[in-house]
């Protein structure tokens, strides 16, 4: 299977190939250069230094907008986690119908702006003041459909032979679900949970209709800062979190290739 | 028999029960209330008036609008088009890459994508700006003799929508391509077709699913989309989804704001429509 391909090779490809990477990393790698300034432009680099480093681990309001959005990134996987693989199981084992597939994947398919205007016109019409709980109950709403997805595509990949046997054995609905199910899925529902918990936190538009004022998550706060321009601070803060999503992406990647590996065995 | 398949289903409606109430109460109503809401009018004090009225849709079409709708497709378009070019040999490079190799260059395609948003938005800010990197760059090498206003253009936000979701174009087009059976451009070189001949009457059509896959995952969100045009075009280049942001939180004309919200909505169902007309006939399935 492999064999064609490396002896084929890219050729000529290699040429957008590597403009690609320095097109989606130049402007990150100069961020990240300009953090390290010692001088307090956020364009050039005067000397170096951590000091816009220090500054960000003192910053009050990033720490307390981090601790919103981890409170509601928390609840948001919680909560998907539990609704999409129930949701996932009963569509795959139990009600086979491409309407309420569809359905179900709706929010992940909606325009977040959409969703967005929505979520605030409905907590609004019943009379729910806006807050952290809001922002949760918005983010669960494509948490749950995107935790669907993963569990689903585990589920389908799975003949159902095994819960059958549980079922004719005598074992109830509930038993055959953490004793069978519940088992052979679990790494794609801790996948699921990772996946809703990281579109929370990274999650912007929805967060922004559906918050109240007086607790900004971190993207809020982010884009609150950004809009009055560029500083060193941002710099910096910005390097932190894209090392944070590197350690996140190649943790995941590698996690995925070993339970890839295990289920070759 | 009946008692077990009675038992069944009430296990299926339990496991199905939470989840589509949760999407019902907190998508489904909340989208087709908002909705409702065009056909409606404003309050004095904003909130809704529930008079019907089709004022919304008149005012959505006066020119100062409907030359925000249609600026707003075309530089959503352009942004696709461009992410396309980019995206489409990027894709057929890494299919064409060693096994170990293309996991790598996945990955690196992707770690941008899960980085926050409005810092990869934000770093384009620092990278136009008149004093930054790219202006010294092109002053230094004496390519022009004077500094450029590169950011709050049109330019600006055309290429900040194409680098926040060029990953949304190389990874379905890269699914596509990599399933394609490489025998079958081999096979078409056999028969004597030249390469350009086989790209074009092999690779090309069964990577088409892909394509209108990857076009649709980014015209659709740079078309709502309503940070990067005030960060990179810094109010001078409005798009729908300020007219929708304005609406909702600014002048409080909620009916107006969800009239614009349609346009995005209808224009996404037709092109769904559209995708699964393609995908249904240019499937690999479909080609043997």
């Amino acid at each position: 299977m492999s064999a064609p391909s490396a002896k084929q090779g890219p050729g000529l490809l290699w040429i957008p190939l590597l403009g690609c990477f320095a097109f989606l990393y130049l402007p990150i790698l100069v961020v990240v250069a300009l953090s390290f300034n010692s001088g307090r432009s956020a364009l050039n680099l005067q000397g170096l230094s951590l000091r816009w480093y220090a500054e960000v681990f003192r910053d009050g309001d990033l720490g307390h907008a981090l601790l919103n959005t981890l409170l509601v990134a928390t609840g948001t996987m919680v909560v998907s986690t539990v609704l999409g693989t129930m949701l996932a199981v009963g569509l795959v084992r139990h009600a086979r119908s491409t309407a309420l597939d569809a359905f179900a994947m709706t929010p992940a398919i909606l325009p977040d702006l959409v969703l967005a205007i929505g979520l605030l016109s409905f907590f609004s019409w019943a009379g729910i003041s806006l807050g952290l709980g809001t922002v949760m109950v918005a983010h669960t709403a494509f948490g749950t459909a995107f935790v669907v997805a993963v569990v689903r595509a585990r589920l389908v990949q799975l003949d159902g032979s095994l819960e059958e046997a549980s079922q004719d054995l005598g074992a109830g609905g509930l038993t055959t679900f953490v004793r069978v199910t519940l088992p052979s899925i679990a790494p794609a529902v801790v996948a699921g949970a990772l996946l809703s918990f990281t579109l929370s936190v990274d999650e912007f538009v929805i967060a922004f209709f559906t918050n109240g004022p007086s607790s900004p998550t971190l993207p809020i706060e982010i884009y609150s800062r950004v809009r009055f321009g560029v500083t060193p601070e941002i710099n910096a803060l910005a390097s932190l979190l894209l090392l944070v999503s590197v350690v996140a992406v190649v943790a995941g990647a590698l996690a995925l290739r070993r339970t890839e590996t295990t289920d070759d065995d | 028999m009946t008692t077990v398949t009675r038992g069944r289903r009430a296990a299926g409606a339990a496991f199905l029960g939470p989840g589509l109430l949760f999407t019902a109460v907190f998508v489904a109503v909340p989208v087709l209330l908002v909705l409702s809401y065009t056909v409606f009018q404003r309050g004095r004090f904003g909130g809704v008036v529930h008079t019907f009225s089709l004022d919304n849709f008149s005012r959505a079409l006066e020119p100062t609008f409907r030359s925000v709708l249609v600026s707003s497709v075309v530089t959503a378009a352009v942004a696709t088009l461009i992410a396309l070019a980019i995206g489409y040999p990027v894709a057929c490079a890494i299919a064409r890459l060693p096994e170990r190799w293309r996991t790598i260059a996945l990955v690196l395609v992707v770690i941008p994508f899960w980085t926050n948003f409005l810092i990869r938005t934000y770093a384009w800010i620092v990278l136009l700006n008149t004093q930054g990197v790219l202006n010294d760059a092109l002053v230094g090498a004496g390519l022009v003799d004077e500094r450029l206003d590169l950011l709050y253009t049109r330019g600006a936000v055309v290429a900040g929508l194409v680098y926040v979701y060029l990953p949304l174009m190389v990874l379905p087009i890269y699914a596509s391509v990599a399933r394609l059976d490489r025998e079958l451009g081999e096979a078409s070189a056999d028969l004597g077709g030249t390469r350009v001949a086989g790209f074009l009457r092999v690779t090309l059509p069964l990577s088409l699913p892909g394509v209108v896959t990857g076009c649709i995952f980014v015209f659709v969100p740079s078309l709502g989309n309503f940070v990067v045009p005030e960060l990179l075009g810094g109010g001078k280049t409005v798009m729908v989804g300020n007219l929708v942001r304005d609406q909702f939180l600014k002048a409080r004309d909620w009916p107006f704001g969800a009239t614009l919200a349609l346009f995005v909505v209808v224009l996404l169902l037709v092109l769904f429509a559209l995708q699964s007309l393609v995908s249904r006939r240019y499937s690999v399935e479909a080609g043997r």
